[in-house]
């Protein structure tokens, strides 16, 4: 059990991402992608509105296609368990460029607030260790810090566990329309002859 | 026994077609084209625990600017449903080969079930369905499939019928 959830969720996202430059990012639905918009919407943010357990693979995905780009996939502890086969997949593929970070609230927050394993008992960041993935747990301001240009610049695969507190959200709310995140997306990346 | 050469037939028609990531969830139908993938320099082949984290990296090779399929089995295309959303709503193009089950000659009871609802499931989450029959038309499927999802950003699925593959046999005492 994490000692103590004090960081601030959407201060902590923002931390992380303020330098972000031009590398790639996937949000996961719910929380995620309400705090990948909250801290700054970016034509290379591709949002999740669905998907559930997809995340990572799709960051993985656009790692693969992508070998010279940073890839970083937000998502949720729900999300992250529901997806813990990927964690093995990724964990064997071993793209170095691809960094997940988890924000970690040990709830499923969008659903009314009910706990999810992460807050009795399982350990993400000892899953994705045990999958071969490099992780970190983040819980205080000093392992913020420490982890930030790690996230761009360590070997990947790398998990940050990101322990906040278990409360939900403050709600944001970026465009849904799928073919237009995906050609937003795809432009900004690929230019726009990718659409020809 | 001689070796089929459909297999090998579909696998340069993925070359043919620019095809650079392939994820799998192991099927003896699909042996030949794992393997061809795996040897592949510049495809990257990617084994999965469930089919459906192939969907949701299918997507992100699209928006990385590759192409990709899916290889499974059908008892597999049940794990798909939801993820397939993600391409389904996001208009994003890809091939999915499945190899059947539960149909034909099959010898497993528990395969009836998903095999026979496949080409419904998919269907009614909004995948195309091309369907094959005979180990002649694999090939020129497969290529027609790739047209089909990348020319207008949809998500195709190639039943590859037991009739191609052979009814999977079980006897006491194989090794497999």
């Amino acid at each position: 059990m994490s000692a103590s959830r004090t960081l601030d969720r959407r201060a902590s996202v923002a931390q992380l991402l303020r330098h972000r430059g031009e590398s790639l990012l996937v949000s996961g639905l719910g929380g995620p992608t309400s705090d990948a918009y909250g801290v700054g919407d970016h034509p290379l943010t591709f949002y999740l509105w669905g998907a559930m357990g997809g995340a990572a693979m799709v960051g993985l995905g656009i790692a693969l296609a992508q070998p010279t780009r940073r890839v970083i996939v937000l998502t949720g502890d729900g999300e992250m368990l529901m997806g813990m086969g990927s964690l093995a997949t990724i964990g064997v593929k071993k793209p170095a460029n691809l960094a997940i970070v988890v924000i970690d609230n040990g709830l499923y927050a969008e659903t009314g607030l009910q706990e999810a394993h992460t807050a009795r008992g399982v350990d993400l960041a000892a899953v994705a260790r045990a999958c071969g993935v490099t992780a970190e747990v983040v819980e205080t301001q000093a392992q913020l810090d420490a982890v930030e240009p790690r996230l761009y610049s360590a070997p990947g695969p790398l998990l940050v566990n990101l322990k906040v507190p278990s409360v939900a959200s403050i709600l944001e709310l970026p465009a849904r329309d799928g073919p237009y995140l995906r050609s937003r997306f795809r432009t900004a990346l690929l230019g726009p002859d990718c659409h020809l | 026994m001689s070796v089929p050469a459909w297999p090998d037939e579909l696998f340069e028609e993925l070359v043919a077609g620019d095809v650079r990531q392939v994820a799998y969830v192991p099927d003896a139908g699909h042996k030949r084209l794992i393997e061809r993938s795996l040897a592949a320099p510049g495809i990257e082949a990617v084994s999965l625990t469930t089919e459906e984290e192939g969907v949701a990296m299918l997507a992100g090779a699209f928006l990385g600017g590759q192409r990709g399929v899916l290889l499974l089995q059908s008892s597999g295309v049940g794990n798909c449903i939801n993820m397939l959303s993600l391409p389904a709503e996001c208009r994003i193009p890809m091939l999915m080969i499945v190899t059947m089950r539960g149909e034909w000659g099959e010898f497993n009871p528990w395969q009836i079930t998903m095999g026979q609802g496949t080409q419904a499931s998919l269907e009614a989450v909004g995948v195309l369905v091309n369907r094959v029959e005979s180990a002649a038309d694999v090939a020129p499927t497969v290529r027609a499939s790739l047209a089909l999802a990348y020319n207008t950003g949809r998500v195709v699925a190639v039943l590859l019928s037991q009739k191609v593959i052979g009814a999977k046999m079980f006897k006491k005492g194989d090794t497999k």
